[in-house]
């Protein structure tokens, strides 16, 4: 498992792991707190919508702690030619390439399904039937190829695609015909699996008997596997496949080994399943309070922390006010681009939906909601 | 004076995709042994001979790969038109058409299209063993975001494949496979109508024969025998399952006062209960007896032994014209 920072916090490399700490190496300072920043940016998010599902203000919430080292650093390894078809926790890679929080907060209200343009993000929806986006991204990958946007050499042109999956969802059969089209088509993707160990109620070994890392080598997609909660590991190892995706080497799995701390879902109930013995395990092992103490050994002083808790702060406050001014969606969008084309029945039901709803005056749920009244706060400070 | 040439459904469709090709080198065509083989039934044969590897090639056996793929390469600004090799065999597929293929225009709230089409043959009468002889156009008209078409004779083949790849919407393209070497006209010049649009076939008084596909021959039939015995049936061809042309349907109605609906596919919660439900309601005090389903009945498609039983032959439309006299 490739390792670079201790949980103490201590850097090292391990001889056969020099190729991913040269990559390490191209940092700065700045990225290094920037990584720091963001990490803390995504938890404080994730308890802030954690509380706001309790209030009744979203319908669900899905949380990502303790998954923060895997998703900001894998998610700063994608280079900005590059798309990512993500699964549906990915709120932190999600924020390392331009998504704006509250679009997720929307989704979870139940405002609509996502709404950020993956054209202009190169961040697709998410993908709640688990394992459906990785044939999405293998068939994105196979255009990047069939563009001729693989293995130029030059990095203005060279296109990859990653994909996020859960140790669940690697069970599902279009995960494994998806790595059957990309070994045979030799594309562009890279398959970063979270393995957060638990699939729900259900542990890794009820989906696998072999080690994650290695299920795509009988497909001809060979793995690694990172520690998940090591933030430079996960951005040096992601980095690298990457860019060896890039060049034409075909597609290549990153299973990074974490932990969900929290619930699957505000929805589930984990205690009936887990000892709180081995919750305790991964928090001492919190990827989070690892890159403090490395940054603190660093000569990082206080006042960096002092800036980030209060930035939290502030994202808190701003988080509620927007999330408490959100509006419903007007009843019509239901019937937007169903199809692109006109189609007779939409029209029809729209159509009976608009008399009906006008017999109500101004209670007609069909009012059109005043778009500059949602506040967009953007997705990085 | 318009450009006539004699060919089959197969050719039909062949020429369509080849005329679509040349004009647009954003489509792709892939699917189980369409390269070199042409498929089971050579509708793509020369294809891949003709647009090479690139953009017409084999898939391994894998029906969601094809789908999820085809998804995919139209985020990526490609035009895919995959094949599915027998209706049966589209089930593995099933998920990735009706919960991404078919939400993916609304969930995305327009900004991403998806310009697939899924070509499938389907329908029995060939004498095939299980699962190469059903009709699942139902699951498909049922989901919001498809469209859902399938031609009966040569021009609307040729015709109606383009419209579908066309189309910036998902289209399921049903062939009718016991009828892919029946001949007739194709007008190179000009197409017969919108893909959506039914067509009265055959102008009739006494009842109207609705149906689509492979049972359009039947119904034809059916009308020839009906007209020896002095009665005057109508047929109309829907040509498209979802959405569909009810105003054609109901103008008839008008006219003929009662309607049969004819399709292989089972009765029960089929295309032809949704237009028999809809003419109940558009045309209710124009109707002089209940509108009538004629279909397969409720049951696996059998062993190729029975299928000339379960499948409806002109006799079964005849005989349910017959109750709608009768009323």
């Amino acid at each position: 498992m490739v390792q670079l920072l201790s949980p103490e916090g201590e850097y090292s490399v391990a001889p056969q792991y020099a190729e991913y700490a040269k990559l390490v190496q191209e940092l700065s300072e700045a990225d290094f707190l920037r990584f720091y920043r963001d990490m803390a940016r995504i938890r404080r998010f994730d308890f802030e919508a954690n509380a706001l599902q309790r209030q009744g203000q979203l319908g669900l919430w899905i949380p990502a702690i303790g998954q923060e080292a895997a998703q900001i650093g894998s998610g700063y390894a994608v280079g900005h030619n590059d798309h990512i078809f993500p699964s549906y926790r990915e709120h932190g890679v999600a924020i390392t390439h331009g998504i704006d929080l509250m679009s997720i907060l929307k989704m979870l209200r139940g405002v609509n399904h996502g709404g950020w343009n993956a054209d202009e993000t190169r961040f697709h929806l998410y993908a709640i039937v688990l394992g459906t986006q990785t044939l999405h991204a293998t068939g994105y990958a196979m255009g990047v190829k069939f563009d001729g946007k693989v293995g130029t050499g030059n990095p203005a042109e060279d296109q990859a695609v990653i994909t996020y999956v859960g140790d669940g969802a690697t069970a599902e059969g279009e995960v494994s015909e998806s790595f059957i089209f990309a070994a045979n088509n030799q594309v562009p993707l890279v398959y970063f699996v979270q393995n957060n160990q638990w699939a729900i109620s259900s542990p890794t070994h009820t989906q696998t008997r072999v080690p994650l890392f290695q299920r795509g080598t009988g497909f001809g997609v060979p793995g690694i596997r990172v520690d998940g909660n090591d933030v430079l590991a996960c951005y040096a190892v992601t980095k690298k496949h990457m860019d060896e995706a890039r060049a034409g080497n075909g597609p290549f799995l990153i299973e990074a080994l974490t932990y969900r701390i929290g619930a699957h879902t505000s929805s589930d109930d984990p205690t009936k399943y887990r000892d709180s013995e081995e919750v305790e395990y991964w928090k001492a092992r919190d990827p989070l309070v690892r890159l403090e103490k490395f940054l603190r050994r660093q000569g990082i002083g206080q006042d960096f922390f002092d800036e980030v808790e209060a930035a939290g702060e502030k994202l808190s406050e701003e988080i509620r006010s927007a999330t408490f001014a959100l509006k419903n969606p007007p009843a019509q969008n239901m019937f937007n681009y169903v199809y692109s084309e006109q189609h007779p029945l939409i029209e029809e039901q729209l159509a009976w939906l608009e008399a009906y709803e006008a017999s109500f005056g101004d209670q007609s749920h069909l009012a059109v909601a005043d778009p500059s009244q949602i506040p967009n706060i953007g997705s990085v400070h | 004076m318009a450009n006539f040439v004699e060919m089959s459904i197969a050719k039909a469709i062949n020429a369509g995709l080849r005329k679509a090709m040349s004009e647009n080198d954003k489509i792709v065509m892939f699917g189980e042994d369409i390269a070199e083989l042409g498929g089971v039934f050579r509708v793509t044969e020369g294809l891949h001979k003709e647009f090479g590897q690139q953009r017409v090639f084999n898939t391994p056996i894998a029906e969601a790969g094809i789908v999820g793929t085809a998804i995919g390469l139209a985020m990526r600004g490609y035009r895919p038109v995959v094949e599915i090799q027998f209706d049966g065999f589209i089930f593995p597929a099933f998920n990735q058409i009706t919960t991404q293929l078919a939400k993916m225009q609304n969930r995305s709230e327009g900004t991403i299209n998806m310009p697939v089409v899924i070509r499938v043959p389907y329908g029995g009468g060939i004498g095939a063993v299980e699962h190469h002889s059903e009709s699942p156009e139902a699951y498909f008209a049922h989901t919001a975001g498809l469209r859902v078409i399938s031609p009966s004779n040569p021009n609307d083949a040729y015709w109606m494949i383009q419209q579908a790849i066309a189309s910036t919407d998902p289209v399921m393209f049903f062939e009718p496979k016991r009828r892919y070497w029946q001949k007739g006209p194709v007008n190179l010049d000009e197409p017969p109508a919108g893909m959506h649009t039914a067509r009265v076939l055959r102008e009739g008084s006494d009842v109207t024969i609705a149906t689509y596909g492979p049972m359009v021959a039947t119904a034809i039939q059916a009308a020839d025998i009906a007209a020896e015995e002095g009665r005057s049936l109508e047929v109309i061809d829907l040509r498209s399952m979802s959405p569909i042309d009810f105003t054609t349907i109901v103008n008839s109605v008008k006219k003929t006062g009662r309607l049969v609906v004819a399709a292989e596919a089972s009765n029960f919660v089929s295309v032809s209960s949704e237009v028999a439900a809809r003419v109940h309601e558009l045309a209710f005090y124009h109707l002089e007896s209940p509108v009538l389903r004629v279909g397969g009945f409720d049951v696996p498609y059998p062993a190729a032994k029975l299928e000339e039983i379960f499948l409806p032959d002109a006799d079964r439309i005849l005989e349910a014209v017959d109750r709608a006299l009768a009323y």
